[in-house]
């Protein structure tokens, strides 16, 4: 594995989610989000879960991410919709807070001993691998997302749709 | 337990610290996004952040432990987050269209 390609891909993702939470317009915040969701699928791949890389790409990239911008677009939002109003103590209260988290995190982490990845198994993250395992040991979890998606589907129907009262 | 200059000297191998660090600093910016942000649409999307700051924690780990397990629930995570997004947006949808707004500070009509 190539550190260089790591440091690369984090940086990059660190990067895009911090552009992306000082934003204002949600366009510019939802393009920096795919190029952050992209340099994941890259950390992936050198986790060697190729699938899963390519399931980011479609799901979050393709599907997701498109699904906000129809609705940005959807929604037509002039100058004066995008202005919010600022709260500067929840600022510095969220900065503190996450910063204390993130420090806490680390910390923790960090008492795992640094060992460097296994060699990976043969079929390590394949399709096959996946698969086998979906379909015997999680069957009843992917059943019930099956259920969620349904009601996914028809929450969302519902309530994008224009109401009559007549 | 490992003196500490051994870390500094084996900087340039990426180890299972780099992913873990990278996902909770990860986590903590999508937190940080959902607070501060005003705009309903970038809290929506910050929490897509959260969800795969946990994802990359999952399959950091199913590496490091050589089990596919971590995979499934990545996948699991991303049908959640698809679900998520799309109720998400039609609650933006159909707010937007009773108030003219996507600032999170007008829609406390329900505040005690």
């Amino acid at each position: 594995m190539n550190p260089y390609f790591f440091y690369a891909f984090a940086t990059i993702t660190v990067l895009m989610v911090v552009l992306m939470i000082l934003q204002k317009n949600p366009i510019t915040g939802a393009m920096c989000l795919i190029v952050s969701f992209f340099s994941l699928a890259g950390l992936y791949v050198l986790l060697e879960a190729h699938f899963i890389a390519v399931l980011q790409i479609l799901v979050y990239a393709g599907a997701i991410m498109v699904l906000f911008i129809f609705v940005i677009m959807f929604l037509n939002l002039k100058k004066e919709d995008l202005k919010t109003g600022r709260r500067p103590f929840y600022q510095f209260a969220a900065l503190i807070a996450s910063g204390a988290l993130v420090t806490f995190l680390v910390v923790q982490y960090t008492k795992i001993p640094p060992v460097s990845f296994p060699e990976s198994v043969a079929g390590f993250g394949t399709v096959e691998a996946i698969g086998s395992l979906m379909f015997s040991k999680y069957v009843i979890a992917f059943e019930v997302i099956g259920l969620l998606l349904l009601v996914g589907i028809i929450g969302a129907v519902l309530l994008g749709k224009k109401e009559n009262h007549d | 337990m490992h003196p500490r200059s051994v870390d500094f000297e084996i900087h340039m191998h990426v180890s299972i610290h780099h992913y873990l660090v990278l996902a909770a600093v990860l986590f903590c910016l999508g937190l940080l996004g959902v607070i501060i942000q005003r705009n309903i649409l970038i809290m929506l999307m910050c929490i897509e952040v959260l969800m795969n700051s946990i994802n990359l924690t999952f399959i950091a780990l199913a590496r490091y432990y050589n089990q596919v397990d971590g995979h499934l629930v990545a996948i699991f995570v991303m049908a959640i987050a698809a679900v998520e997004a799309a109720i998400g947006l039609g609650i933006v949808i159909s707010l937007f269209r009773n108030r003219q707004s996507i600032d999170i500070n007008d829609f406390n009509s329900m505040r005690g």
